[in-house]
C-alpha cells in the first residue's frame, strides 16, 4: 500500500485534530453519569447550597419529601422518631427578625462522626457523601454525640415497609444520605431539592462542588455563602446563604 | 440361649420399623423448602443452581460492600435482584411460610438477618419482562424507544 503526499497530509491532519479533541471528549465523559459498574471517585464532591432567604416559614415540603423518598415513618413520638432533615427557626433577639432553614447532615470533608466510630461503620465515600454502613454499625451512638449539627438519628424500634433503595433497621444510626441512590442513578438532584423546586421556592440547590461548570459552583464563586460552625474547620459540603 | 437372642432380634426389628414409621410421619410435618422462581425466567439463576445453594451468601456479602462503599450498583448479585425474581406471586415477598428465602432458612435452621433492614417485597412495577433486564438496560431501552417514536410522529401528516 502506498500513499501520496496529499493523502499523507490529510491523515496527519486528522491525527492532530483527534489528539487535540480527545482531552475535551474525556472531560465530557467525566461530567456524565457513571455506569453501575464504576466506583465513585474523588473527581466529584456532592453538596447542597441552601438559601435561607428563599426558605418559606411554615413550609415543610423538603422534610416530607425526604420521608417519602427514604421510607421514614413516624411512630408519633417526636423525641425518638428518625429525622434526616429538620426545619430550624432562627430569631434575632434584638431585632426580632425570624428566619427558617432546613438542616441535615452537612457531609463534612473531615467528619467527626467518622473519627469517633469504633467499627468503621461511619464512613465518607470517595465523592464526599458521609454514610453509615448499617451492616457493621453496632448502635453505640458515639457519632450522634460527635456530630455538631445533631444530624443523626438512632432507630429504636423494629422497622417495616422500607424502600428497596433505603434499608433501615432497629439498633443502627442513620442520617441524610444525600439521596445516594439518586446520585448513583445519575438523577442529579435530591428529593428535598426537587420538592423545594416544586413548591416554587428554589431554596435548595444540589450539585458537584468540584465541577467548575456546575450551577452550585458558579453561585458559590460569585455570591457570599456560609458554612455552619465554620470555626470547627470541617469544610462542610452543605453551604448556606442569607444567614 | 437361642430363644432370648431371637426375642431380642424381634424386639429390635419391631423398634426400628416403628422408628421408620415415626420418621415417615415426621417428614410430612416438617415443611420442605419452596424452591421456586415466581417470575418465569426458566430455571436459570444468575449462577448455576448448585453454586447458588452453597455460595449465595458470599455473592451477597461481596456485593453489599461494593455497593455501600464504592457505589457500584450492578444488579447481577444484588439482593434486590434476588427478591424481584424469587418473591412469591401471591404475597409479593420472599418471607413467610411459602417464601423462597424464609422456607429454606427455616428448614436449615439458619437465621436470616437481611430483611430486618432490607425490603422483602418485590419493587413496585417489576413485571415478568422488566425483571429480566437490569434497570440501566431498561432505561436505555426506554430512551431508544422514545427516539424511535419521535421521528415517526413527525412524519405523520
Amino acid at each position: 500500500m502506498s500513499i501520496n503526499r496529499r493523502q499523507f497530509l490529510g491523515l496527519s491532519g486528522a491525527a492532530i485534530a483527534a489528539t487535540a479533541l480527545a482531552p475535551g471528549l474525556r472531560l465530557i465523559e467525566l461530567a456524565q453519569a457513571r455506569s453501575p459498574e464504576e466506583a465513585t471517585t474523588s473527581l466529584h464532591r456532592w453538596g447542597l447550597l441552601i438559601d435561607s432567604s428563599k426558605c418559606a416559614d411554615g413550609c415543610t415540603s423538603c422534610v416530607s419529601a425526604c420521608a417519602d423518598e427514604n421510607g421514614i415513618q413516624s411512630h408519633g413520638r417526636p423525641a425518638t422518631d428518625a429525622q434526616w432533615i429538620r426545619k430550624v427557626t432562627l430569631k434575632d433577639k434584638q431585632t426580632g427578625h425570624v428566619q427558617t432553614l432546613p438542616l441535615m447532615c452537612q457531609h463534612c470533608e473531615h467528619p467527626p462522626c467518622v473519627d469517633v466510630c469504633p467499627t468503621g461503620a461511619s464512613f465518607k465515600r470517595a465523592d464526599g457523601i458521609v454514610l453509615v454502613d448499617k451492616h457493621i454499625c453496632i448502635g453505640c451512638r458515639y457519632c450522634m454525640m460527635a456530630c455538631p449539627y445533631k444530624a443523626r438519628s438512632f432507630i429504636h424500634e423494629a422497622t417495616t415497609g422500607q424502600k428497596q433503595h433505603a434499608p433501615r433497621g432497629m439498633g443502627t444510626v442513620e442520617s441524610c444520605t444525600l439521596c445516594v441512590h439518586k446520585v448513583d442513578r445519575g438523577d442529579g438532584s435530591t428529593a428535598c431539592a426537587d420538592a423545594c423546586k416544586k413548591e416554587g421556592h428554589q431554596a435548595i440547590l444540589f450539585g458537584d462542588l468540584k465541577d467548575p461548570d456546575s450551577e452550585i459552583n458558579k453561585r458559590l464563586a460569585s455570591q457570599q455563602s456560609t458554612q455552619l460552625r465554620a470555626d470547627l474547620k470541617l469544610n462542610t459540603g452543605v453551604r448556606y446563604q442569607g444567614i | 440361649m437361642k430363644r432370648p437372642f431371637l426375642v431380642l432380634c424381634t424386639v429390635l426389628a419391631l423398634l426400628s420399623s416403628a422408628a421408620y414409621a415415626a420418621d415417615d410421619k415426621k417428614s410430612a410435618r416438617v415443611p420442605v423448602p419452596a424452591f421456586k422462581t415466581n417470575i418465569d425466567k426458566g430455571d436459570k439463576c444468575v449462577e448455576p443452581t448448585e453454586v447458588m445453594r452453597r455460595d449465595h451468601m458470599k455473592f451477597i456479602l461481596h456485593q453489599r460492600d461494593k455497593t455501600m462503599h464504592e457505589g457500584i450498583r450492578t444488579t447481577r448479585h444484588s439482593l434486590t435482584n434476588c427478591v424481584d425474581c424469587h418473591a412469591d406471586t401471591k404475597t409479593g415477598s420472599v418471607l413467610g411460610k411459602e417464601g423462597f428465602c424464609e422456607s429454606c432458612h427455616a428448614y436449615a435452621a439458619v437465621k436470616i438477618d437481611c430483611f430486618e433492614c432490607h425490603s422483602s417485597s418485590r419493587q413496585a412495577g417489576v413485571t415478568k419482562d422488566s425483571a429480566t433486564a437490569a434497570p440501566s438496560t431498561v432505561r436505555a431501552l426506554n430512551i431508544a424507544q422514545k427516539k424511535a417514536n419521535e421521528p415517526a410522529k413527525g412524519m405523520n401528516p
